[in-house]
């Protein structure tokens, strides 16, 4: 029998060039062409195969690392013009140790806050290793003009964030001005320099997931370092579907320019079970590298807690009272 | 960037979620399943069937001898004349409700039977297999009391006594495909299931007692080919129905061919999935795995070649080699298994041979680096690139987990070649643009079309194939007319 050539090594995952610029334009035609070369997403498909994802059963030892890292991916968060100091400072304690019966429960990756928030909280969290973000850019809406969008993160970065929270202009990205959309992205990352910046796509509002694939690769070509779904202010959130199509791009992103983009899936997301099927999704479709809080992140609130009790049920075999746990 | 340099899909290692085998208890023995009850076999003989994951015995079968099938077939007949063929279509319609309710009470235990006796991953029998074989009751009841309505004639009459005959690669489902619309039709049935997966078929006859169905509507006998063959060949039997191999199919056909038997045949397949440069990547690198890979690629309707336009074919073959090796192949009972065991030690020796001819015929073979259990039959996914239209693996049906990938340059192309095979069951075709979808399947010969899917199957969706592929359809209104006398 002639050998095997069996599935090599550089065949099973996913390659990455090494780091690359990436590509410029010279005119918005130019972006449109590559936009419209991007392969559909056929909705139907994308919804079946998140849905047979989302039947994997995690059990035992899997179960109890993936909660641990889904806490650790947790950016926790309040956004409400209700925030006060007192908000901010419990949101904080609790970033920092999740579950008061346990201290061994890592802490969450950041705190997500307005920017005239972010100083109080960049005091709250000392030295600890949580990070603070910050929306801006006229977050949720992004109806102000750029000048006042890059003031927005101008203070929140004086304030002390690591990481911006920006909103794209849906506006423009659905009237078709493309160069706009990337153009925002770029100046706000000059503005953003080293520090973290994610891109919200506000998918509620794409509605398509050929939409949504396409604010992927603008985001991502202006210099995103995460693509995030939403906003959580309007009625559609993040779904697994979506997540599945923003990871598929971030996957085949790196592929073709080297540059490693993450996601963040934001808004209703509030039990463990739902967490845990994200991880499978990240760990099917963009694989071990985005399995890591540098690449993946949930923004919630409720989330954590539903993570740290079934935790403690994982290790007790029992479900704790919800009473044990700080309701912030 | 050193450790994101190479990302591993489905890295992160999943424990055993192992479905309860406890939701089962077979007996040591089963009987034949005649005239509402089970009864021993004439000539007293057995067969075992085993767990083709673990090769464990699982149950001893009753062997039909030919008198066993002669007093099947006479319950069969004389429950035609006493009862069934006068209650009205609303009391048949009552039955089969019963029926599929009872299937979705016992949906755990007819699932892990399933996987069990076949081998099949316990998420496709849990959420394929059992749904909708509960699904085509449901369907067929609606129809028993409208069958005027149904378009074949103002008071169609059933054909009497079926004799059908089933393959081993979706027992219950293809139990469900034959008994549904047959007895909607207002026929009575002798059910023949598969040598080495008969198991679903006497769970299925526990649930018709159950639904206190009146005795001989159905009767299932179990066996081998010589039972299959001497209810073939019974003169108390109005049609037969046989899904399985076209050999088998060819001589059914010559067998019945003086007879005044009704005859439906539904055969193998070699279906080609073609790939079009626009078509939804992500999307339809799903659709050619789960076109192949589902049950193995124990299924007739298989999407066993993939047809890929040659200036996307290097991408095309990249992906699927990638997601190939990301099947998580063991343990059927595993929750997270999405590939489980070759249904036995003889169709695991054709695909062997099979795929040995691949190789030596010069095609480039990938073959997926998962590790296989030590004992059942087992066969690594795997896809041949490189296949030229005159190899085996192009023309010969595999029935196993085995892809050949071909490649062409035009629609025109693309046509011929799907079209070049003794076959015509399934076609898929994967474009974003609607008119070429519809100008290539206009084009194929095939019974069915599936554009941007695979493998979607639906109760109310006629099922069925041209030229070696068999005739007569299942499903829908279509399905009726196999058990109605419309001439």
């Amino acid at each position: 029998m002639a050998p095997l050539r069996l599935v090599t090594r550089d065949d099973r995952g996913v390659q990455l060039p090494g780091e690359s610029s990436l590509p410029t334009f010279d005119t918005e035609e130019q972006l449109r062409a590559l936009l419209r070369g991007l392969a559909g997403v056929d909705a139907v498909g994308a919804e079946a195969r998140a849905a047979k994802l989302a039947t994997r059963s995690l059990k035992k030892s899997t179960k109890l690392a993936a909660l641990d890292l889904a806490v650790r991916m947790v950016d926790l968060t309040t956004l409400e013009g209700a925030d006060t100091l007192g908000r901010v400072t419990s949101l904080c304690a609790k970033a920092m140790r999740p579950d008061a019966l346990d201290p061994e429960v890592p802490s969450v990756a950041a705190v997500c806050v307005y920017p005239d928030l972010v100083a109080h909280a960049r005091r709250v969290l000392g030295e600890s290793p949580v990070k603070v973000a910050a929306v801006a850019t006229a977050f949720p809406s992004g109806r102000a003009s750029l000048a006042v969008k890059l003031l927005d993160v101008s203070e929140a970065l004086e304030g002390g964030a690591d990481e911006i929270d920006m909103v794209i202009d849906r506006g423009a990205f659905l009237a078709g001005r493309f160069g706009q959309v990337l153009d925002e992205v770029v100046a706000v990352k000059e503005v953003c320099g080293a520090t973290h910046l994610k891109v919200i796509l506000e998918v509620g509002e794409l509605r398509t997931f050929d939409n949504v694939r396409r604010a992927s690769w603008i985001a991502m070509l202006g210099g995103a370092d995460f693509i995030k779904t939403s906003t959580g202010k309007v009625g559609v959130s993040a779904s697994l579907p979506t997540a599945l199509v923003m990871l598929e791009a971030v996957r085949d992103f790196a592929e073709s320019t080297g540059h490693v983009v993450g996601v963040k899936v934001a808004g209703g997301i509030r039990s463990a079970k739902d967490a845990l099927r994200y991880l499978v999704v990240v760990n099917e479709t963009a694989g071990s590298s985005w399995l890591t809080p540098e690449r993946f992140r949930f923004g919630a609130s409720s989330l954590l807690n539903d993570l740290v009790m079934q935790r403690q049920k994982q290790r007790r075999g029992v479900y704790v009272r919800p009473d044990e746990f700080s309701g912030d | 960037m050193g450790d994101l340099s190479d990302s591993r899909l489905g890295a992160m290692a999943y424990d055993p979620a192992p479905e309860s085998r406890a939701v089962v208890a077979f007996q040591d023995a089963y009987g034949l399943f005649i005239d509402g009850a089970f009864t021993n076999p004439s000539s007293h003989e057995s067969f075992v069937t085993t767990n083709p994951a673990t090769e464990e015995v699982l149950a001893h079968v009753a062997l039909a001898s030919i008198a066993d099938v002669d007093t099947a077939v006479l319950a069969a007949r004389r429950a035609y004349e006493t009862t069934w063929s006068k209650v009205s279509g609303a009391q048949r319609s009552k039955y089969l409700f019963r029926i599929a309710r009872l299937i979705q009470e016992r949906s755990r235990e007819f699932a892990v039977a399933e996987t069990l006796d076949n081998g099949k991953p316990i998420r496709e029998s849990r959420d394929i297999d059992v749904p909708l074989a509960a699904a085509h009751f449901f369907y067929y009841a609606g129809w028993a009391d409208k069958l005027e309505f149904a378009g074949f004639g103002a008071n169609p009459h059933p054909l009497g006594v079926a004799g059908q005959i089933i393959p081993w690669n979706f027992p219950l489902l293809m139990a469900a495909w034959k008994l549904a619309p047959a007895l909607a039709a207002g026929n009575t049935c002798v059910l023949k299931p598969a040598e080495t997966t008969p198991l679903t078929a006497l769970l299925l006859a526990e649930v018709l007692q159950q639904a206190e169905l009146p005795p001989g509507v159905v009767n299932i006998i179990t066996g081998d080919g010589t039972t299959g063959s001497a209810l073939v060949d019974h003169p108390g039997v109005d049609k037969i129905a046989f899904t399985g191999s076209t050999d088998v199919g060819r001589l059914i056909q010559q067998r019945v061919a003086l007879s005044r038997k009704h005859l439906t045949l539904e055969l193998g397949g070699k279906g080609a999935n073609i790939v079009f440069d626009d078509a939804p990547i992500d999307e339809m690198i799903e659709g050619i795995i789960d076109g192949i890979f589902f049950n193995q690629g124990h299924v007739c309707c298989a999407g066993s070649r993939l047809l890929v336009q040659e200036s996307v074919a290097d991408d095309v073959l990249r992906r699927l080699v990638r997601r190939v090796d990301q099947l998580r192949v063991g343990d059927p009972m595993d929750k997270n298994t999405d590939v489980g065991a070759i249904n036995s030690a003889a169709q695991l020796e054709k695909i062997t041979e099979l795929t040995a001819y691949g190789e030596r015929e010069g095609a480039t073979r990938y073959t997926s680096t998962c590790v296989l259990p030590d004992r059942g039959y087992w066969f690594a996914p795997t896809i041949f690139a490189d296949v030229a239209q005159s190899h085996r693996i192009a023309r010969e049906e595999i029935f196993g987990p085995v892809l050949s990938v071909l490649t062409f340059r035009t629609p025109e192309e693309a046509v011929a070649k799907a079209n070049n095979t003794t076959y015509g069951l399934a076609c898929g075709v994967w474009s974003e643009k609607g008119s070429r979808t519809l100008w290539v399947a206009q084009r194929l010969r095939a019974g069915v079309i599936w554009a941007n899917t695979y493998n979607r199957f639906d109760p109310a969706s006629p099922f069925g194939g041209v030229r070696e592929s068999g005739f007569g359809r299942e499903g829908g209104r279509h399905g009726l007319e196999a058990y109605l006398d419309v001439t």
